[in-house]
C-alpha cells in the first residue's frame, strides 16, 4: 500500500511504513473477524424466535406447557389440527380477497394520480402533493368514527368492503410512492412522446408505465403486504363471526380459544407466517428496491 | 401559464384542466375519506352520539377529556414509545445498516436474516413475542435461568410489557435497515478517504463525514417513526389480548392496555370508547388530539421532504 512506484521512500520511512503496514493489516483482520462475529451472533438471536416457534409447534400439548425447549416426540400432526381447530382456510380466503382486490383497486387508482402529479405542470400542484403525504401520515383512527357510521348506515360493516371500496379511489402511500419513482424518469421521453402526437392516456401506457415496472411492482406488493396483514381494519369491519375473520385477526383470536395449546398457537402462526416467506423469496429483489425506494433522496 | 413571449407547446395547453381530471377520483377519495369525515368528527365532537341518538351537549365532550385520567395515561405510554422505543429502533437499525455493509463474507444471507423478521404478519410477531417471553414457559427466561438469572415478568408486568414490545420493535427493524443502507451506501467514498489522510479516525469519520451525509433520510426516519408511534395499535393490542388470555373475540369483557393500562396507547382507547362503548362523540375529540400531534409532526416531516427535494 505504502510503495510508490515513482519515488521510492528512504529507508528509515520505509521501515516505518512498512511496520505500519503490518499492523494495519493486523487490525484490519481483527476487525474483519470482529465485525464477521457481531454479525453472525445478532444473525443468531434473530432467527431465534423462528426456532422456538418451530421447535414448541411440534410438541405435545402437555409438553408445550411445561419449559422444555427440545420436543420429545415430533408431532407433525399439530399442523393438521391447527386446520381442523380453526378455520384458517376460511381465513386465508377472505384475506386473499382483500389483498388481491386491495392491490388491483389501489394500482387502477393510484397510477394516473401519480402519473399527474410528477407529469403535468399545474397550479396547486404543491399542494396536491401536500395533500398526499398529509393523508399518508394521519393515523386511520383519526377519521375512524365518520367513515364508521356511513358503512354502518350503508350496511357493510361485518365485511370487509369497507376497506377494499375506498381502495378504488386511489391510496396514498402507493401515490407518494409511484410520483416519487416517476420523478426520476427523464422529461424527455414523455414530451418526445406528446411531440409525436401521442395522447395522455398513451403516453402513460405506452412510455411511462414499461419504465416505472420496477415502482409498480413494489407498489403492488407492498399493498398486497399491507392488505395481508392488516389487523385495524378488519377488527373494526370484519365482525365478530369465526367465518368473517382475517388471518390477522383469526390468529390473534385463535389463542384465546385454545388458551393453554401453545403448541397449536405456534403450529398457527408458522402457516400464517410461510406464504409472506415465500412470496419474499419469490420477489428478494423487488422488495429490497421497494423498501429503498420509500426512503428520501437526500 | 399566459405565454407573452412564446407560446407553450400545444400539447402544454390546458394542462391544468387535464390534471383536473386525471386527479379527479383522487380528489373525489379525499374529499369522501378525509375532509367529509374531519369535518364530521369536529361536529360528532359537541354532541353525545351512540350511533342512533344525537344530542348537541356543547363542550361537555372537551370538558370530560380534561378529567379522563386514561388521556394521561395514554399520553404517557405513547412519551414513552416516542422518547424510548423510536429512537432505540432508529439507532438499532442504523448500527445494524452499518455492519451489514461493512461485512465481507455473507452479506446477502445475513442482509436477509435481518430483513425477514419485518416481513412477519404482525399478528404472528407479537403472539410470538408473547410466548417467548412467557415468564414460566418461555424459552428467553429459560435461557436466562441457565445463566442463574430470574427472568421478568415480560408482558405480564406494567414496567416491562413496553420494553417487550420494544424487543419487537426491533426485531422488525429490517426495512429501516434497508433504507439505511441505501444511504450509508450513497456517500462518496472519497470523502472518507479525505478524512482519513487529515487523520479522522473511525468516530470522527462518522460524526463528521457520514452523519452529515446521511442527516435527511436520518431526520425522515425519525418523525415517519414517531407518527408511527402515534398510530401505535396492533401490535399493543393483540400483546394485551394474548397475554391477558382474553377470551371474548368481540371484546365486551375486555381491559385494555393490560397489564395495568401499561399498553394503552390513544389510538386504544379511541377505538375502546367509540367503538366498544360507543360513546362517538368522545371517541371524536379523542381523534381530533391525535390529529393535532399528528399534524405537528406531519409539518416537520413535510419540511424534511421540502429540503430533500430541493437538494436532489
Amino acid at each position: 500500500m505504502s510503495a510508490t512506484i515513482t519515488a521510492p521512500p528512504r529507508t528509515a520511512l520505509a521501515r516505518g511504513a512498512r511496520h505500519d503496514g503490518a499492523r494495519a493489516r493486523r487490525r484490519r483482520v481483527l476487525v474483519w473477524i470482529a465485525t464477521h462475529a457481531l454479525a453472525i451472533a445478532l444473525a443468531l438471536m434473530f432467527l431465534a424466535p423462528v426456532v422456538f416457534i418451530g421447535l414448541t409447534a411440534l410438541m405435545t400439548d402437555e409438553q408445550a406447557l411445561t419449559s422444555a425447549l427440545w420436543p420429545q416426540s415430533w408431532n407433525w400432526g399439530n399442523f393438521a389440527e391447527v386446520f381442523e381447530k380453526s378455520l384458517l382456510l376460511r381465513w386465508a380466503g377472505n384475506t386473499l380477497m382483500y389483498a388481491a382486490l386491495g392491490t388491483v383497486f389501489t394500482l387502477v387508482s393510484s397510477v394516473p394520480v401519480a402519473y399527474a402529479l410528477a407529469r403535468f405542470r399545474f397550479r396547486g400542484r404543491r399542494l396536491a402533493f401536500l395533500v398526499v403525504v398529509t393523508t399518508m401520515m394521519l393515523p386511520p383512527q383519526v377519521v375512524a368514527v365518520p367513515i364508521y357510521l356511513v358503512w354502518a348506515r350503508l350496511g357493510l360493516t361485518d365485511s370487509l368492503w369497507p376497506l377494499i371500496l375506498p381502495l378504488l379511489l386511489g391510496d396514498a402511500f402507493s401515490i407518494f410512492l409511484l410520483r416519487q419513482f416517476l420523478l426520476t424518469i427523464p422529461r424527455d421521453y414523455t414530451d418526445a412522446a406528446r411531440v409525436d402526437g401521442c395522447s395522455d392516456v398513451k403516453t402513460l401506457l405506452r412510455v411511462v408505465l414499461p419504465m416505472a415496472r420496477p415502482a409498480i411492482a413494489a407498489v403492488a406488493l407492498f399493498q398486497f403486504f399491507y392488505c395481508w396483514n392488516d389487523y385495524y381494519g378488519p377488527l373494526l369491519y370484519a365482525g365478530v363471526e369465526q367465518e368473517k375473520l382475517t388471518l390477522s385477526l383469526g390468529l390473534a383470536t385463535f389463542k384465546a380459544f385454545h388458551s393453554v395449546q401453545w403448541n397449536l398457537t405456534m403450529a398457527a402462526t408458522l402457516l400464517v407466517t410461510a406464504p409472506v416467506i415465500i412470496v419474499f423469496f419469490l420477489a428478494q429483489k423487488v422488495f429490497i428496491e421497494g423498501v429503498t425506494l420509500t426512503g428520501v433522496k437526500g | 401559464m399566459s405565454a407573452v413571449h412564446a407560446a407553450p407547446p400545444r400539447w402544454r395547453r390546458g394542462e391544468g384542466l387535464r390534471a383536473l381530471l386525471w386527479l379527479s377520483p383522487w380528489i373525489a377519495g379525499v374529499s369522501i375519506f378525509f375532509v367529509y369525515p374531519l369535518l364530521s368528527t369536529v361536529y360528532f365532537s359537541f354532541h353525545r352520539y351512540d350511533m342512533y341518538t344525537l344530542e348537541f351537549i356543547g363542550l361537555d365532550n372537551y370538558r370530560y377529556l380534561l378529567k379522563d385520567a386514561r388521556v394521561g395515561t395514554s399520553a404517557r405510554n405513547t412519551l414513552w414509545l416516542v422518547l424510548i422505543m423510536v429512537p432505540a429502533t432508529v439507532l438499532f437499525s442504523l448500527v445494524l445498516a452499518q455492519l451489514v455493509i461493512r461485512l465481507k463474507a455473507g452479506v446477502g444471507l445475513l442482509r436477509t436474516i435481518f430483513y425477514l423478521p419485518s416481513l412477519v404478519p404482525m399478528t404472528a410477531g407479537t403472539i410470538t413475542f408473547v410466548f417467548l417471553l412467557n415468564p414460566g414457559t418461555g424459552p428467553v427466561n429459560q435461557v436466562l435461568a441457565w445463566f442463574g438469572a430470574q427472568g421478568p415478568d415480560w408482558f405480564g408486568d406494567p414496567a416491562w410489557s413496553k420494553p417487550s414490545l420494544t424487543m419487537l420493535s426491533l426485531w422488525g427493524c429490517g426495512q429501516l435497515m434497508v433504507i439505511f443502507m441505501a444511504a450509508l451506501l450513497d456517500v462518496p467514498k472519497h470523502l472518507y478517504e479525505a478524512a482519513a489522510i487529515d487523520g479522522a479516525g473511525p468516530w470522527r469519520q462518522f460524526r463528521s463525514v457520514t452523519l452529515p451525509m446521511i442527516a435527511p433520510v436520518l431526520m425522515f426516519a425519525l418523525v415517519t417513526n414517531v407518527i408511527y408511534a402515534l398510530q401505535y395499535f396492533s401490535q399493543a393490542m393483540v400483546a394485551s389480548r394474548v397475554a391477558s388470555g382474553e377470551t371474548d373475540s368481540a371484546g365486551s369483557s375486555f381491559s385494555p392496555g393490560y397489564p395495568d393500562e401499561s399498553l394503552l396507547t390513544l389510538p386504544q382507547w379511541l377505538f375502546h370508547v367509540g367503538f366498544r362503548d360507543y360513546t362517538m362523540g368522545y371517541a371524536c375529540v379523542l381523534a381530533l388530539l391525535l390529529f393535532g400531534t399528528s399534524m405537528i409532526f406531519t409539518l416537520i416531516l413535510l419540511r424534511q421532504f421540502r429540503r430533500a427535494e430541493e437538494v436532489s
